[in-house]
């Protein structure tokens, strides 16, 4: 009987192993940066606002069976910044919002991976924005698929902490201190 | 007693009056000065003013269909009656399509109007920028097609008082001295 039992059950692993191992295989390495985008949202005067970052590049890696050992480096270059408004967009490259002269690039670099189960993670690493470096974590969804995997959530930051918005702009009533950079990445799976 | 408007009606003329000479002086200004907080804040409250007006003004419009205005003196022309009555009404839809075409053109231009900050009014239209750059055109063709009737009826109202000497402009004067 135990023997039956344990042959099933083996037989039912191994099954279930060989139908799932094409699709475990998948490692995912390469952003589609046509497909992907990434966005911020603010707060101004009580009104919601959604802005874009028109170019980003990424070095990731996930593996499914192993998603603790997953890592990302993430660059925007602001000067691709779409905050809604042509004015909008030629006020944030100035001193007192990115500098975008002296610091072209934001980068986050991921240190560690948490598997929160029902395929959700804790990303935490470092967030560099105008020669600040700030150590930040938030979750990511991720959606399998073939060829292509989903990467979804949100980054929360506080501008103040980076300096983003000085001088006149440095108070938080009109343009508020929270903001969210809002990412929904599609992933291809690693060149072979 | 010479027929007046009724006080709520008088109340509603001024409050109004004065409310679009502030946000219409605002909105003048408010255009020219370059991207700050104070811009940002200017637009806030002139986009508030404005759903106030709105507000006010469908109000004032009800009370106006249900208390009918004072007859006009048997003086004047029937040509001018109908040109005093249309004027009227040319200013009600002015007062009405001014606030709704500047809540359309910030839907295009992706700008949410959240009254006081507090209560978001639904975006009619999807950001569009071209439609945007149109309703602005239309906002700022409204306003000043609403300054010249202004000007009209201010004209019209001082000739009533000065020239035709009725009561046109009395009855429509708050009475702060009740005896």
């Amino acid at each position: 009987m135990t023997h039956t039992a344990l042959t099933r059950s083996t037989l039912a692993a191994a099954l279930a192993l060989g139908l799932a191992g094409p699709a475990q295989a998948i490692e995912y390495g390469t952003l589609d940066t046509t497909a992907s985008k990434v966005g911020f949202r603010y707060t101004q005067m009580g009104v919601t606002l959604d802005g874009q970052f028109k170019q980003f590049s990424a070095q990731l890696r996930f593996d499914p069976a192993r998603p603790e050992a997953a890592s990302t480096t993430f660059e925007v270059p602001l000067a691709g910044i779409d905050t809604g408004s042509p004015e909008g967009d030629d006020e944030v490259k100035a001193k007192t919002w990115f500098d975008t002269a002296n610091h072209p690039v934001a980068r986050f670099v991921s240190s560690a991976v948490k598997p929160l189960g029902n395929n959700r993670f804790e990303v935490t690493g470092e967030l560099s924005i105008k020669g600040k470096t700030r150590p930040v974590s938030f979750p990511v969804t991720y959606t399998p698929g073939a060829p292509t995997a989903t990467f979804e959530g949100a980054l929360p930051l506080r501008r103040g902490d980076f300096a983003i918005g000085e001088g006149d702009w440095a108070s938080f009533d009109i343009v508020a201190n929270n903001v969210d950079v809002v990412f929904h990445l599609i992933a291809k799976p690693l060149a072979q | 007693m010479t027929p007046r408007y009724t006080s709520t009606a008088i109340a509603l003329h001024w409050l109004i009056a004065l409310g679009i000479l502030a946000s219409f002086s605002l909105g003048l200004y408010m255009t020219d000065l370059s991207l700050s907080p104070t811009k940002l804040k200017l637009y806030s409250w002139h986009k508030w003013a404005g759903v106030t007006l709105f507000a006010l003004i469908v109000f004032r419009l009800g009370w106006r269909l249900t208390h009918p205005a004072p007859a006009l003196p048997d003086t004047m022309p029937p040509a001018l009656r109908l040109a005093a009555s249309a004027a009227h009404w040319v200013l009600y839809a002015l007062m009405l399509a001014i606030p709704l075409s500047g809540w359309l053109m910030s839907s295009a231009k992706g700008f949410q109007t959240v009254w006081f900050g507090v209560l978001p009014l639904p975006d009619l239209l999807a950001k569009d920028a071209a439609l945007g750059d149109t309703l602005k055109d239309v906002h700022e063709a409204l306003n000043f097609t609403l300054l010249a009737m202004v000007g009209l009826h201010v004209a019209a109202a001082l000739k009533h008082h000065f020239i035709d000497r009725d009561t046109v402009l009395t009855r429509m004067l708050p009475r702060f001295r009740q005896s």
